[in-house]
């Protein structure tokens, strides 16, 4: 009994949720075009939590939003959820920075928005409305939203926000969750706590995540793998696994192999961008100073 | 170091706080002077009574318009024709400015056009609806159509476009169809400023009102002006206007109140 499911279980692993083959985008035509991405090969296992990480410019927002369909690759291949990637779907949901909220819906009717749009397609059995208001009370429970259920987002902090925005994105049980520095807005003690929530909530929920950001340590604490992207033209520079257990916590960031893998991504990243010649202008302006 | 005991913003602060009382005081004081003034400038008779009656032979003849004329019936006409000009033009603007923010394809294909009559002065329109429409009320309606639908359509068609792309975009990530976007996101998004634009354009429908009753008209406020202008009635011209000036300022307020009512969440803070 216990021998089919392990190889079941193994299968599903090696099939990746999104895979990434030479894929290129480049922004414009003719002499004006920018190369946004060049040659990204990229899988991202089930139940895999990978952070993007690197400096403005490297594209790894526009990569994470071809992964949505939002914005269109000009070359290669991408599959996600074992099909080719030609737009926007229900399966990739996706975590924006800010403002994404609808300000007229309160806390309750956000969350439950995706809902709204099934049921307006009639595509729902009442079994299934019953399990979705369950599942509307169960996100508000987990990202302590219930006295807030029906506070409309203007009422909210930032970080407030942010968790509707996550609740309302889990609302349909996406195969994959895309966040694009969803915490890039929060101050630095609201994000430590999102980031135990957000980490809670991968294991909890079973997600496979995406995750860009530009805060290595974020990348870091989040990542079973951190992928590191270079600027001129985009492209993935090195690709690092994170050797920490599956559960993190606040102190393991205090860890050796914590401390030497940010080293070793902050130096690969400033190598990399072009903040190299910004550095050495820098040295040379402290040389001068004799400091 | 000084204590600044009172350390509260000052009354001249840049965008700073002002009490409800201070805000009244100033606006009171703002209507108030011009009154003041122009009832100063009448009462020393520099200039003859023709050219600047002041408030009190102002107020007479509005007495006298109601009483020996019809000025509730020249006021109830004059409602009737600019609200059903905007009315009729908001029907229709509505819908088409919805698809013009949302389609670019509906957007090219209509905003130059839109763009280029909208600098058409509606008075030249007048010797055409004459033609095409005819002299009875319906003219006086087009010309206040006229007047406002070109600028609705693209106001409207703005408000669409300024509907955040994050909300866009998050609906899209949920799996909205076409129909959905628009229904389920860009006019829900859009409504408080549709609602303004409809305020606002309301009150371009009354400047449109004189122009509108030059075409035949025999009732109305805009054609009492004309008419007194004939018989060199300064102050029945006086009336007129400040009548439709306190038309507009109530249906302002009415504006004003219906937003508050419809979007209780943009006035809600925590």
């Amino acid at each position: 009994m216990d021998v089919p499911q392990i190889v079941s279980a193994t299968a599903a692993r090696v099939e990746p949720k999104v895979s990434i083959r030479g894929l290129s985008k480049i922004f414009g035509e003719g002499p004006g075009a920018t190369i946004a991405l060049q040659d990204i090969d990229l899988d991202v296992g089930d139940h895999t939590f990978v952070t993007l990480v690197g400096a403005s410019g490297c594209g790894k927002s526009t990569l994470l939003r071809i992964i949505a369909g939002l914005e269109f690759h000009t070359g290669g291949e991408i599959v996600a959820n074992g099909q080719a990637v030609t737009g926007p779907g229900a399966d990739r949901a996706m975590v924006f920075q800010q403002y994404s909220l609808f300000p007229w819906l309160n806390v309750a009717q956000n969350i439950r928005f995706s809902r709204k749009l099934r049921a307006n397609k009639g595509d729902f059995t009442s079994a299934e409305v019953e399990a979705a208001s369950g599942r509307a009370d169960t996100l508000l429970n987990l990202m302590g939203l219930q006295a807030a259920e029906k506070s409309f987002p203007n009422q909210l902090s930032g970080g407030m926000q942010q968790r509707v925005a996550i609740a309302r994105a889990l609302m349909p049980r996406p195969p994959i969750l895309l966040m694009d520095e969803p915490f890039g807005a929060l101050d630095a003690q609201t994000r430590e706590v999102m980031h135990d929530l957000i980490q809670y909530v991968f294991l909890l929920e079973k997600s496979t995540i995406v995750f860009v950001t530009h805060d290595v340590e974020e990348a870091i604490y989040l990542g079973q793998r951190v992928v590191v992207m270079a600027p001129r033209p985009g492209r993935i520079d090195s690709i690092y696994d994170v050797p920490l257990p599956l559960q993190r916590s606040q102190d393991m960031k205090l860890s050796p192999e914590f401390v030497r893998l940010k080293g070793e991504i902050v130096n690969r990243i400033r190598e990399t961008s072009g903040m190299k010649t910004d550095l050495e202008l820098l040295d040379k302006l402290c040389g001068q100073l004799k400091i | 170091m000084t204590n600044r005991r009172n350390a509260r913003p000052g009354l001249w602060t840049v965008r700073g706080p002002m009490s409800q009382r201070n805000y009244w005081l100033f606006a009171a004081a703002g209507l108030l002077i011009p009154l003041l003034a122009w009832w100063g400038l009448a009462s020393a008779e520099l200039v003859s009574k023709v050219f600047m009656p002041g408030p009190a032979e102002v107020w007479s003849r509005v007495v006298k318009w109601s009483t020996e004329d019809n000025l509730l019936g020249d006021t109830f006409i004059s409602i009737y024709r600019v609200t059903t000009g905007w009315a009729l033009s908001a029907v229709i603007a509505l819908p088409l400015g919805l698809l013009i923010g949302s389609f670019r394809p509906v957007q090219a294909l209509l905003e130059p056009l839109t763009d280029f009559i909208r600098y058409m002065p509606a008075v030249a329109f007048i010797p055409l609806v004459m033609l095409w429409v005819g002299i009875d009320e319906s003219s006086k309606i087009s010309i206040i159509f006229i007047g406002t639908f070109f600028q609705m359509v693209l106001m409207v068609a703005e408000d669409v476009r300024r509907v955040p792309v994050a909300q866009v975009e998050a609906a899209q990530t949920m799996g909205a169809d076409r129909r959905e976007m628009v229904e389920l996101v860009l006019l829900q998004s859009a409504k408080p400023a549709l609602l303004d634009t409809m305020r606002i354009t309301m009150g371009w429908a009354w400047t449109y009102l004189v122009v509108a009753e030059i075409v035949a008209a025999n009732s109305g406020l805009g054609y009492s002006i004309l008419r007194a202008q004939r018989y060199l009635q300064t102050d029945k011209i006086f009336a007129g206007i400040i009548i439709i000036g306190l038309i507009g300022l109530i249906t302002d307020q009415i504006f004003r109140l219906a937003h508050r009512k419809a979007f209780p969440w943009m006035y809600r803070k925590s």
